[in-house]
This record gives C-alpha cells, structure tokens and sequence, in this order.
C-alpha cells in the first residue's frame, strides 16, 4: 500500500494525472475501496459520513491537484453531496450553492471523495458530539481522533485522501491533527475565504487543510486562500507560495512560550518537544524562551465569545426555510419544538451560554470583558513577535489521543484546546505537525507565526519534518 | 453571579430551546460550571484596551450596486418544509406584534 | 389634576427605504411587486454558510441622507447584531448598527421655522413580510424585502403637538425626496413611522412613561394616533392612574389605539458587534466628494425660485410640491434661458394636463426639450400665443419637432403683407359699416376688426402687423 500513487502525495498525484500515467477514476477507485474496507463492522472509523460513491462524471486533467482525492467537513457546502454539519436538524440538507474553498477546489482539479464527520456544528474536541456517532482514531480504533474536524483528520490518517479541510474555531483541525499524526494548518483570519462555511463563532472561524504531509498541507492551503468578495472578511492580500520546502534555519529565532509548557503538561508530550527542539536548532535556528502571559484567560474568552456568537449563527435554523421542522401549535411552538428536537446536548449547552453571556445585565460582564481580554491576548502575540521572533513552537494539545467516552466534564473538554485556541482568538496562523509517539499514539507539535507570515511558518515546518525523518513517527 | 433556574428557563425562551423542564437543573449546573472558570476574567485588567481602535484595522470591503445574485442550484419548493405558491407558511400569527416576540 | 394643562411630548422614528438597485448585504434585486420569494438568495434566505456584504450605493445613500438633515458623518461605525426570532426575520437576527451609528446629531427645519432634532441615523436591513388573510390558518412568508436597505432616522422627543409631528414628517420626507436617498411611498413601504409619545404638565422638567405607536400608515394616521394616545395618556393620569411603557398599535379603521400583546419592556436584543462585517470606514477626503453630490435641498431652491425668477411663493411652492416637478421646470428655464416663461407653462399647461390626464411628469411626453423649443418658437414669433396652446396639446402625442408640427398643422404665424392685406379686404367687404366707422376714426372698432382677420386667418395672422396695417386705413 505505501507503494500505491495514493500515498505518495497530492502533488505527486497531480502531475501522474496531467502527465496521463493514471487517471483521476483510477486514483479515485482506490481511495473509495480504502473507504469501504475502513468503513466496514463494529469498528469503522466513521469518518465520512458522506461518501461520493461513484468517480468524477468528467475526467479530469489538469490543475495543481488534478485528479487528487479531498474529503472536506461536513460543515462546508457543496452542491453534491449533503452538508449536514454533524447535526439531527439539518439531516439530509444539501446545499444550493457552493462554498468559495469547493469552487477552488474543484477548479484546481481536486475530486471531492466524501463529507466528513464532525462534532454538531463544529463543537466539540472528540467527534462524540456528532449526531451521526463519534469517529475513530486510525491509529487506535478505541480513541477519538480529535475534533471538531476528527472525521478529516481521520480521513487523511487512513491514507483515504492525502488532503482534506476541517474547520477550525479554536483548533478544530490542529487537534485532531496532532491525534492523528498528520498535518494540520490554521491560515490567517481572512487568508481563506469563509463563503460557505456554515458559521458557527464568525470572528474565530477559519477553512483549515489537513494533509499527510507538510507539502500537501501546503498545497491545499495555496489553492483554496485568496481574497473573496463574498466574504467580507477575506483580506485582499496577494497569496504567496506556501511551497517553500525544506532548507536551512539560519537566521529564525523560534520563540518558546513558558506559558505552553506547564508543570502539569505529560511529560512525554515534553520530551518530543524537547527533541524537536534540538532538531530545529540543529537547522540554524536560534530559540528563544518568551512569555505570553495572558495565555491562561484564552479558554475563558473564548468560552464566552463563541458561545455568543454561536447564540446568534444558530438562530437561522428555525424550522421555517429549510431543514427539520417539528410542527407545533403556533410559531413559538413550531421553533422550540424544532430547536431543541434538532441540536444536541453540546450545541444547547453552548447557545444556553452564549444567550446569557450576551442578555440584558451580563453583557458587560462577559462579552464585553471578553473582547477586552481578547484583545491583550492578541496584544501578546504583537509584542512577541515585534520583538524580533519569527515563529512560535509549542505543544499542540496537552495530551495524545485521549479514549473515546473518557471524558464527560465539558470544561475537561473544553481544556483539550488549551494551547490552539489562542492563535483563533488573535487570528495569526498555526499548525501541527507530528513530532513522535507515545505508546502508538501521536504527538503534535505545534508552529505560530504572525500575520499572514505562513511562508515562515512553513519553512520552518519543512525544515522540522525534514529533520525529524521518520523520528516523528516514533 | 450565579445563574438560576429562572434565568435558564429565561434564555432557553430567548433562544426558542424548549428543553423541557426536567433538564433545566443540569443545564444550571453545566453553565454555572462553567462561568465559575469564566469568573477569572474580572481580575483582568483592560482599562489599556478598552475602547481603542486599532490603528491597523482594515475597513469594511463594499459590493457594488449590480444585481448578480448567488444562484440557487436547487428550487426552494425542494427544500423548503413547507412552501406553497412560492411562500414560506408557518402556523398563523394574527399580527406582526403578536409573534411571541417577546425576545 | 383637573384644571392641569397638558403638554405632548413626542419623538418620531422614522425608517426610509434606501433608493439601490440591489439589496443591503446581497446582490438580489429591490424590485417591489414581484413574485413572493423571486429576489431572494442563500444571503437574504439565511442559507448555511452564507455571508453578507454591504452595498457601496446603500452607504452613500444613508450619507447623502445624513448630510442632507445636517447630521455629523462619522468616519467609523460599526454593524451590530439585533437578535430576535421571527418567522420573516431569516437570519435570526437583523443587521443594525447599535453604539456606532453612521451619523448623529443633525435637525429637520420646519415651514414655521421652528426645528427639530435627530438624534441618529444608522443603517441596518429590511425584514421580509408576513401575510396573515391569504391562506387559512398559516401565516405566508416573503422574503423579497428581506435585506433591503433602510436607514433609520430617529428623532429628539422634541415635538409638542400633533400637527408638528404632521409638520416634521412631511418636511423631513421632502428633504429626502430632493436628496434622491429614497421613494419615501407609505404604500409601498418605504417610509414607516413609528411614534413615541408621553404626557406631562406643562412646565414639568421630566418626560413621563412613554408608550411606542405602531402601524401607522399615513402622516395624517400618525397625527390621528398621537391625539388619540395623548387623550388616554391624559384621561388616565387625571384618573389618578398610571402609564405603563408598552407598544400600542392604530387602528385606521376603527381609529383607535390598542395596546399590543406583547410586552414592551420584556425586549432582550442581545446586540453584538456583527463579526461578519468589519468596521465601516469612511475616509475624509470620500466624505468630501459627497458633501457635493448632495442634490439642492428643498429650502434652497425655493430662494432660488424666488431670487432668480422673481416667483411668489405660490408659485413657488407649487413647483416645488415634487422633485420632479422643479427639475422639469429647472429643465425647461435652462434650456429656454426664459425662468419666466417656463414657469407659466409648467404652472399653466403642463400641470394642468397632468392633473387632468393623470401620470408623472418625468413620463409626460412634452420633455423639458420640447418645451423649450416651443417657448423659442413662441418668442421668435414663430407661432401667435394662441397657436402655442393648439401646438401644445398637439405635441402631447405627436412627438416630432414643434416647428415642424406648426408648419405641418399651419400653425406658423403668418406675417407677410400681401397675405394679411387680402384677408383685410375681405373683411372690409364683409363688415362694411364696422369698416367704414373705424376709417371715420371709431378706433375701438379696431378690436372687432382684428378679431375677424384672426378668426378668417385661422389664427395664423401676426396680430401686431394686422394692428398696424388696420390703422394705415384709419383716418
């Protein structure tokens, strides 16, 4: 298997398909019959909940990702297949329209092989809040493989496609990435355009890539940014080559955050840090202890702000347009009883939040105080990065795959995304990479850059991927 | 600022959530759980960001006045729950004031 | 309380639909009347995923508006979320503007000279509209209006009478008019109003428990409404009780004011910034270039009238009771270079026949080119004023050039000697004894005579020449 054209990555499947050595119905068969053998009996990875069963009516043959297999989450609207965003209430929707990142997509030449399973509108850590089951981790089919995205995240993990999108709003992608050994980029707010990402916290939501490796990933995220009049806020910027590959790191001062290496962190978790650590020093590059410290409020502004604007984002699903519709006595009854019917306990819990953190007497409290927060948080971030450091290296998540079911606490959960939710709070770009095992499991490490600085985000991931070799695996 | 089950009941009626009344106590737990790890942001100081403007902040892109809309690649009456001679119908509400609009 | 004198307090809000081919946040048509549901797209439809994006014209509308009222522009302001359920509300929530509104300040001058003050004018949407008498038992829903760009204007509580709010209404619906910002059409809906009313005692500081009246749908509803509520605002505090803040609604048919079922008071908004629009900026140097696309406002052209036509104000006011009928007559006294000749037409034929035909003057087939080119011909002494009347109402379908018209219709004023003399003569042959008095120097006869020659030259001859080649025969 690890011979076949499917694995050896998208750019590589691209230029077979337009060079003619293959076809995209070939590499698409393969892809589906990975699907069905990881899809079959008690343990299926569940993970594309969606799948495209039949190969692309019209050939495909050209584009940087001619004939290459994408799987994207269940929350981003196609027109073939449904976009159910993990939930009861839109059961069977499919999407009129289009999102901007599919148009790409597809214009790049990419062949969509399904829609992947996800927590209910992208709240969760596990995929166990999916109203379609939870997934499982490839690596370890008792695990979750993260989420909100776990079900792309898996999905590449499986060797079923070598890129697919998640979402992310405060690490929905690189989670699952780290959990499942592959690679995980959140770009700049407004890198990607949002058109038909269906909104769940608007000012932290990001169309994310996973790929197999650090070039896939970066492949991805070149064809799907740009500016995007649909979206106001897509930021009009040109998009530079992700592509820069592996190299020297003379010259790159990697700041480390103390705030992301606490005491209670595993120490596992810290020793694949500490190792890739070295490896990048041993590239040239210069590492500098730095200090964020507002890190410790991220979990709490983003439990207020998220939830308030998901409080509203979700208000559209009403039982009046579209989607599921429980019938009641007048209005009222018709929307409470279609609400409560159609999202799930995780959703409930987090509109119930948002509702109070944003009514009459708690606004200035909790929404307002939030943004202030937010905003020193960002703050943090500037300084640090005005102060001569290019990137960032940190843990992606606390821990490795934690077992499906293990945790019942939400604010457990909610911890799980203690290191990635800072970079949607301030809007710079991050991703995770895997930088080794424990016990089987993988373990992510995690790139922060400024603004629209992706291309030295990713020089310094190719130069650590490259280093770490198959040690990242280990 | 503990909330109450009053205060549940109030935003699962704002938010036209009908949980019924016997999850209302672990819903008052849940979210008091999880505003009490919230409660650490009033020891923040922000009196250095309140209410200013970020120097670099990009303003709003405008769309110009062309009618092109989005299309829909599939007619309404598909996917509508219940549409009848191209409206959306919904139980009768005597007048516009007396949709329950009491949010 | 009796014996108290009671005095009206009443602030107006006012919204006005914006004048855009396109909707606020979306690029579907603002066609009013079509099909339910027709203009509507995954943004005004509130479809999964889809975002909007504000209209460039919708922003220098609700600016030229504020500058027109003499609002402060501010260089930023920010959208804001209004979360509320309704079933033609599709999002869930209304796209408003909540601390930072686009303008503030500002004031509508009233005919008196008095003024009123604004307090703001901000930007949001439109929602679409709920149908309750069209099918049985259900509520029909159209989205058409969903998104369609409004701006509200709301109003100092600075009105004391009803028929100031009648006064403050119609000039503020006037300079939006002249602005070009909006139709301002009641039946279409494109300027509601909703009134706030409280009653004090005269010469008491503090405004009172003010209740919100809604459903009005004419300014002289509105006036109605207000005296009817200040009446029971009055009626109950002399009965020693009390008013309770709360939204009433008019009922034109029964003209009453009835409470409405839901609480006032109970309103939790939730407003938030809206994260999906950053902040609108308005840079100085654009604020300046629309300072001058603001349209002359209705108390400048009246001087104008006044000042460059010498017009009374009768006049004046009646050419300027539309906008459209002061830029046709604006039209015509260019293209003339005579203000005073084409204010008699406009005020004499034109409006006349469009009263009596009905229509819009911006349709009226006699364009302001067309009449001026017959003002020219009338002062080249082309056509007599009386041949100007016939060609006039010829003109009204027949849409060719008026010289061509008179010359075909011959009309064309006839001046040459020989011509005249000939019809002279033969009303000399048949009114002998008026003839022969006149030449014995009877010079009122003079009157009988020319109107003859007129009447057998089918008013073609030039009077003047009639005139002078009569008093060569008088002694």
């Amino acid at each position: 298997m690890s011979t076949h054209l499917l694995d050896q990555g998208a750019a590589a499947i691209a230029s077979a398909v337009s060079e003619g050595r293959t076809t995209a119905a070939q590499i698409f068969a393969e892809a589906e019959a990975r699907r069905v053998a990881t899809h079959a009996g008690p343990d299926s990875l569940n993970a594309i909940l969606w799948p495209a069963t039949s190969a692309p009516d019209a050939p495909v043959s050209h584009g940087p990702l001619a004939g290459v297999p994408v799987a994207l989450k269940d929350n981003i609207a196609t027109r073939v297949l449904p976009t159910s965003c993990g939930s009861k209430i839109l059961a069977g929707w499919v999407s009129p329209y289009e999102s901007t990142v599919m148009r790409k997509l597809r214009e790049a030449g990419a062949v969509l092989v399904g829609k992947t399973n996800m927590d209910e509108f992208a709240m969760g850590s596990s995929t166990e809040h999916s109203a379609y089951g939870a997934s499982r981790n490839p690596l370890d089919r008792s695990r979750a493989p993260g989420g909100s995205s776990g079900g792309s995240g898996a999905t590449v993990a499986a060797g079923i496609a070598p890129i697919a999108l998640g979402s992310e709003t405060g690490g929905s992608v690189r989670q699952p990435a780290s959990f499942c050994g592959i690679v995980g980029v959140k770009p700049t707010y407004g890198r990607v355009s949002r058109f038909g990402l269906v909104a769940f916290a608007s000012s932290l939501d990001c169309v994310a890539p996973f790929g197999r490796t650090v070039d896939d990933a970066a492949l991805a995220l070149e064809v799907i940014s740009g500016h995007d009049p649909l979206d106001a806020t897509s930021v009009d910027v040109p998009v530079p080559s992700m592509r820069v590959g592996p190299g020297s790191l003379e010259g790159v001062v990697i700041g480390v955050p103390r705030e992301y290496f606490p005491a209670s962190l595993d120490p596992a978790v810290r020793a694949h840090c500490d190792r890739a650590l070295e490896a990048l020093k041993a590239q040239g590059a210069t590492i500098r202890e730095v200090s964020l410290p507002h890190t410790d409020y991220a979990i709490p502004v983003y439990y207020i702000i998220a939830p308030a604007e998901c409080s509203a984002n979700l208000a559209r699903f009403d039982g009046v347009r579209y989607g599921m519709r429980i019938e009641g006595q007048g209005v009222r009854e018709l929307y409470e009883a279609t609400r409560v019917t159609g999202f799930g306990a995780e959703v409930t819990r987090r509109i119930l939040l948002g509702t109070y953190a944003l009514s009459a007497g708690y606004y200035d409290a909790y929404y307002r105080k939030a943004m202030d927060v937010r905003r020193l948080i960002a703050q943090d971030f500037d300084d640090v990065f005005a102060s001569g450091v290019h990137a960032l290296f940190t843990p992606t998540a606390p821990t490795p795959a934690f077992s499906l079911g293990a945790i019942s606490d939400p604010y457990e959960m909610y911890m799980s995304d203690i290191f990635t939710v800072t970079a949607n709070l301030a809007g710079i770009p991050g991703m995770s990479l895997p930088i080794g095992r424990v016990n089987g499991l993988p373990v992510g490490g995690q790139l922060l850059a400024p603004h629209f600085a992706e291309p030295t985000m990713f020089r310094v991931a190719y130069a650590l991927e490259e280093a770490l070799g198959q040690e990242a695996h280990r | 600022m503990a909330v109450s089950p009053k205060d549940v009941r109030h935003v699962a009626g704002l938010a036209r959530l009908g949980i019924p009344e016997s999850a209302v106590a672990g819903y008052v737990e849940q979210l008091n759980g999880i505003l009490g790890h919230v409660d650490v942001l009033q020891r923040v100081d922000t009196s250095a960001v309140k209410g200013v403007v970020d120097a670099a902040e990009q303003g709003m892109p405008l769309r110009e006045d062309v009618v092109n809309p989005v299309a829909l690649h599939i007619p309404r009456e598909r996917w509508a729950p219940k549409m009848v001679e191209g409206f959306f119908l919904v139980p009768r509400l005597a007048t516009h004031e007396d949709a329950g609009e009491e949010s | 309380m009796s014996g108290t004198t009671w005095e009206m307090v009443v602030g107006l809000e006012v919204h006005v639909q914006l004048k855009t081919r396109t909707k606020a946040f979306c690029a579907c048509s603002t066609t009013f009347g079509d099909p339910p549901n027709q203009n509507t797209c995954p943004v005004c439809l509130a479809l999964p995923g889809a975002l909007p994006v504000l209209n460039a014209r919708a922003v220098e509308l609700a600016v030229r508006a504020a500058m027109a009222l003499g609002c402060t522009v501010h260089p930023r302001s920010v959208f804001a979320r209004k979360n509320y359920f309704y079933p033609d509300l599709p999002k869930g929530y209304q796209i408003s503007q909540a601390d930072l509104p686009i303008a503030t300040g500002g004031h509508v001058v009233l005919p008196d000279g008095g003024a009123v003050g604004i307090t703001r004018l901000h930007m949001e949407e439109d929602a679409g509209k709920s149908i309750h008498d069209r099918f049985v038992g259900m509520t029909a829903i159209d989205l058409n209006r969903s998104g369609v760009p409004l701006i509200e204007i709301v109003g100092e509580p600075e009105i004391r009478s009803a028929a100031q709010a009648g006064a403050y209404l119609r000039a503020l619906r006037e300079i939006l008019l002249f602005a070009g910002v909006s139709d301002c059409s009641m039946e279409e809906g494109s300027l509601r109003v909703d009134a706030n009313v409280s009653a004090r005692p005269l010469g008491e500081s503090e405004f009172r428990n003010r209740t919100e009246i809604k459903n009005l749908n004419s300014f002289s509803n509105v006036e109605r409404a207000l005296e009817l509520e200040f009446a029971r605002h009055v009626a109950t505090y002399e009965a020693g009780g009390t008013i309770h803040q709360q939204t009433m609604l008019f009922d034109a048919l029964k003209g009453e004011v009835r409470a409405a079922r839901s609480k006032e008071g109970s309103h939790d908004y939730r407003y938030f910034p809206e994260p999906d629009l950053p902040p609108l900026l308005l840079a100085a140097d654009w604020l300046e270039t629309q300072k001058s696309a603001v349209p002359e406002l209705p108390a400048a052209r009246r001087a104008r009238f006044r000042a460059d036509f010498g017009l009374g104000d009768k006049e004046v006011d009646a050419l300027t009771t539309e906008v459209e009928t002061a830029d046709y007559f604006d039209a015509v006294s260019r293209a003339s270079g005579d203000g005073k000749a084409a204010a008699n037409w406009v005020l004499g034929e034109v409006l006349a026949s469009l009263n009596a035909a009905g229509g819009r003057i911006e349709q009226f087939p006699i364009t302001a080119k067309r009449l001026a080119a017959l003002i020219a011909l009338v002062k080249d002494g082309g056509v007599s004023s009386t041949a100007a009347k016939t060609l006039f109402h010829t003109m009204r379908a027949d849409h060719g050039e008026p010289k061509a018209i008179a010359e075909r219709d011959g009309l064309l004023q006839v001046g040459d000697d020989s011509a005249l003399i000939g019809w002279i003569d033969e009303v000399w042959a048949e009114l002998p004894d008026e003839a022969a008095r006149f030449a014995a120097g009877e010079k009122k006869l003079v009157g009988v005579l020319v109107g003859a020659v007129m009447k057998k030259s089918k008013g073609r001859a030039d009077p003047k020449k009639v005139n002078q080649l009569l008093a060569a025969r008088a002694t």
